[in-house]
């Protein structure tokens, strides 16, 4: 069985919610829209307090190439424009929103009939590709990279297969797995869509063994109506779901170092949420304003997946799973090994959310810290193949050049490497500040150049 | 409600840790301890307490007094593994004063001046033993033979191990002194003479598998060292059977015991796997080389000793293949 070539690890699954069907999560009294809720240029507020809006309709443009419009998940009045809290823990702007009723946009598909790119040729790719860019579909796997971006690569780039990351690597997070098994059809033409969309006539779906009824259910599905789409089941390892490391796993290409993109190799690489959305934007005309969400953890009573509007804070989930138990320590957006750390449970469910964990006191603590006792099981471990205790040192003693000989703009920050150390060493803290520095010297060293050669 | 804890990704962890690395390698070890009981007696349960104890005092004593570290760094297990190695490393009928100055040796000189576990150049047990060997070259060279019952101790009767016989048959050059050799079985069961943990080629290959399976190790280091062994003493053989055969090579002497549980040290071996396999290749080279050509009949703690040297710059030189450098597969 497939899988990628370099490291990995193997945490403990935990997929608690995995046989819990995706429910509709109930509407927040007052919902919270930050605007930078995709990498690239945050959008701009095109609301004031006291407007009426209705589900679906816009609240923010785009506020540049790379960027995304934001749509309001509720009807109400506009309460603010202000700022919140949102998952990175830095007040970001935002639109308030006073929940009244639940009224839609006219133009909105509601109805459950299947609509496949059979009934609609008159779609061409450039048509599918400004429907995705005006609905505001951004990556649903936590990225947030804008989707049309990617399906307009830079000249001298021809892709040649559409590869849909339906891997859930991250331990505890069933939001991809229940979405596969219950709108099937649905993601199905989803990508088929994106595959027009990047003109290309070949697409993968890469899912991992852990969860066999979706390879199945696919399988068939595939085999009956999408010769074009194949199925392929990877080896449960962690982190699949990284793009590079999937490219690698399904079509054994490693995309080059920085600045290169998986593109360049011929692979444009979408998450299965995205898939869904891209249907639902394309064929329903829905705008990204719901989206399913995973909330769970050891100590959860009822560990559930919610389809959730966006804006809706993730108290109000948490509050639907039971409440927050007594023990809790903290509180994660995301999966265990790539999430951030909440400082609060009112932040908003935003487009990258695709999970809510909650641990107890004695999970969330770090082990003592002890000294590295040079194992290699890091370097083992690194699925980029660095040296994660190198690197950690090395920007430790801030030698940034060192970093930089040493790949550390290359890091994907899976994790892997401080999940696996003996040590207990933060090993990916040190990285982390190392590369933000370095890329930040590479940028300012670029502008410095361009700036040399005007003079 | 409580504040939330804030922490960077990753919030989950592997649980290993370094005293579980160290229990499991020294869990490794008992097959082989055992053997050594069966093989030389009570000499060689004694021998290996004796060098535990003074092993883990010394560590204790150096982090108690010396360093007057808060936390002491006892308890990872790293000190026991230090003793019982050097243990391994020497004969069961060796004098208990001189044990204790091969453990203060190991642990005071090799490990804790260079700043204690993770920071030192050398493997301490064999850094030990190099001591010992070279200081106390009689009693560290006088073996007991075995199956002389469990009562054996000092007073143990002594003999010629294996590496010893090849030795003499290479230097007379002449092939009938390696009948004198003992047979593959009675190598692999442990029942020759020799260091007291490194006679029983069966529990130390076991020792390997439980290190393999519990993910202490990779198979890097071992089986490129053994492997060189056998290709090159193989081709030595083959040149002039004057040299001993390949697999005698293997079971011999510290070959077993240094590429399973010294060679592949954390702290003293290198990161890369590619870095891994050079080593493994040149302690493989270096022992049969110091074993043919050199002064002493054993050459593998040595070839471990002159490569632990050599790790800082093999770690330099062999960096792990990087993302996007694996070419493209159909």
């Amino acid at each position: 069985m497939k899988t990628f070539r370099i490291g990995g690890v193997h945490p403990a699954e935990n997929k608690l919610s995995a046989a819990e069907p995706i429910i509709k999560a109930e509407l927040p009294k007052v919902a919270v829209y930050p605007m930078g809720q995709h990498i690239g240029a945050p959008a701009k507020p095109i609301v004031q307090k006291g407007d009426k809006v209705k589900v679906g309709t816009m609240i923010a443009e785009a506020g540049g190439f790379v960027s995304a419009p934001i749509f309001s998940g509720v009807s109400g009045t506009v309460l603010k424009v202000d700022t919140v809290i949102d998952a990175s823990g830095y007040a970001k702007p935002a639109v308030y929103i006073t929940v009244e009723g639940d009224e839609w946009e006219e133009g909105i598909d509601r109805s459950e009939k299947l609509v496949t790119l059979k009934e609609k040729p008159e779609l061409t790719p450039e048509v599918i590709v400004d429907k995705i860019k005006a609905a505001g579909i951004v990556g649903m796997g936590g990225a947030c990279f804008p989707t049309h971006v990617k399906l307009c690569p830079p000249p001298g780039n021809t892709p040649q297969w559409v590869i849909i990351n339906a891997v859930e690597c991250e331990p505890y997070l069933t939001a991809d797995h229940r979405l596969m098994l219950e709108k099937a059809d649905q993601v199905l033409v989803g990508v088929d869509l994106l595959m027009k969309a990047g003109k290309v006539s070949k697409g993968f779906i890469g899912i991992e063994e852990n969860k066999p009824d979706a390879i199945k259910l696919l399988s068939e599905k595939c085999a009956a109506n999408y010769p074009n789409i194949e199925v392929v089941p990877l080896k449960t390892k962690y982190p699949q779901g990284g793009e590079k490391q999937l490219i690698d796993a399904v079509v054994r290409r490693q995309v080059p170092a920085p600045p290169a993109l998986p593109v360049s190799v011929g692979a444009i690489v979408q998450n299965v949420g995205t898939a869904y959305a891209v249907y639902e934007a394309v064929m329903k005309n829905k705008p990204l304003f719901e989206r399913v969400v995973t909330v769970t953890g050891k100590s959860l009573k009822y560990p559930r997946n919610f389809l959730a509007r966006m804006g809706t804070p993730m108290s109000q989930l948490i509050d639907a799973c039971g409440g927050l138990p007594e023990d809790t320590g903290k509180v994660i957006g995301g999966g265990p090994m790539m999430g951030k750390a909440l400082v609060n449970i009112e932040v908003p469910i935003c487009k990258g959310s695709s999970g809510v964990l909650i641990m107890n006191e004695k999970e969330a603590r770090r082990g003592e810290e002890k000294t590295c006792i040079r194992c290699a099981k890091c370097v083992g471990a690194c699925p980029m193949g660095l040296e994660p205790y190198l690197l950690a040192t090395a920007s430790a003693k801030q030698m940034w050049d060192k970093c930089l000989a040493e790949g550390i703009p290359s890091c994907i920050e899976c994790g892997s490497c401080q999940f696996t150390c003996p040590s207990n060493r933060p090993l990916l803290d040190y990285i982390r500040v190392g590369k933000t520095t370095v890329i930040g010297i590479i940028h300012a060293r670029k502008i410095a150049e361009g700036t040399k050669k005007n003079i | 409600m409580n504040k939330l804890i804030v922490s960077l990704s990753p919030h989950v962890h592997s649980g290993d840790s370094i005293a579980k690395n160290m229990y499991w390698v020294i869990i490794a070890l008992v097959p082989a301890l055992l053997c050594s009981f069966i093989s030389f007696g009570v000499g060689a349960i004694i021998t290996t307490a004796i060098s535990v104890a003074a092993c883990v005092f010394f560590e204790w004593a150096i982090n108690k007094f010396c360093l007057k570290n808060p936390v002491n760094t006892v308890c990872d297990g790293s000190a026991i593994l230090t003793g019982i190695l050097l243990a391994f490393n020497m004969p069961s009928n060796i004098q208990p004063w001189i044990i204790i100055i091969g453990a203060f040796f190991a642990i005071a000189v090799v490990k804790m001046t260079f700043g204690g576990l993770g920071c030192n150049l050398f493997n301490p047990a064999l850094a030990g033993r190099a001591f010992l060997l070279i200081s106390f070259p009689v009693q560290m060279t006088t073996w007991p033979l075995p199956g002389q019952g469990f009562g054996a101790y000092l007073d143990a009767e002594t003999g010629a191990t294996p590496l010893a016989i090849m030795k003499q048959a290479f230097k007379d050059g002449d092939m009938s002194v390696l009948n004198q050799l003992p047979s593959f079985q009675d190598m692999l069961l442990g029942n020759t003479g020799g260091c007291l943990g490194e006679v029983c080629g069966l529990a130390l290959l076991l020792g390997l598998v439980i290190l393999l399976v519990k993910k202490v190790i990779t198979w890097h280091i071992p089986v490129s060292i053994l492997l060189t062994v056998v290709v090159f003493s193989g081709l030595l053989n083959l040149a002039n059977p004057v040299y001993a055969n390949p697999l005698a090579e293997l079971l011999s002497g510290g070959l077993l015991l240094g590429a399973i549980f010294m060679a592949t040290d954390y702290v003293t071996s290198p990161m890369s796997a590619k870095g891994q396999l050079v080593y493994g290749v040149a302690i493989g080279a270096l022992t049969v080389i110091i074993r043919t050509y050199g002064a002493y009949p054993e050459g593998m703690s040595f070839a471990i000793l002159i490569m632990n040297a050599f790790v800082p710059l093999i770690n330099a030189k062999f960096k792990p293949t990087r993302f996007g450098e694996v070419p493209a597969k159909k």
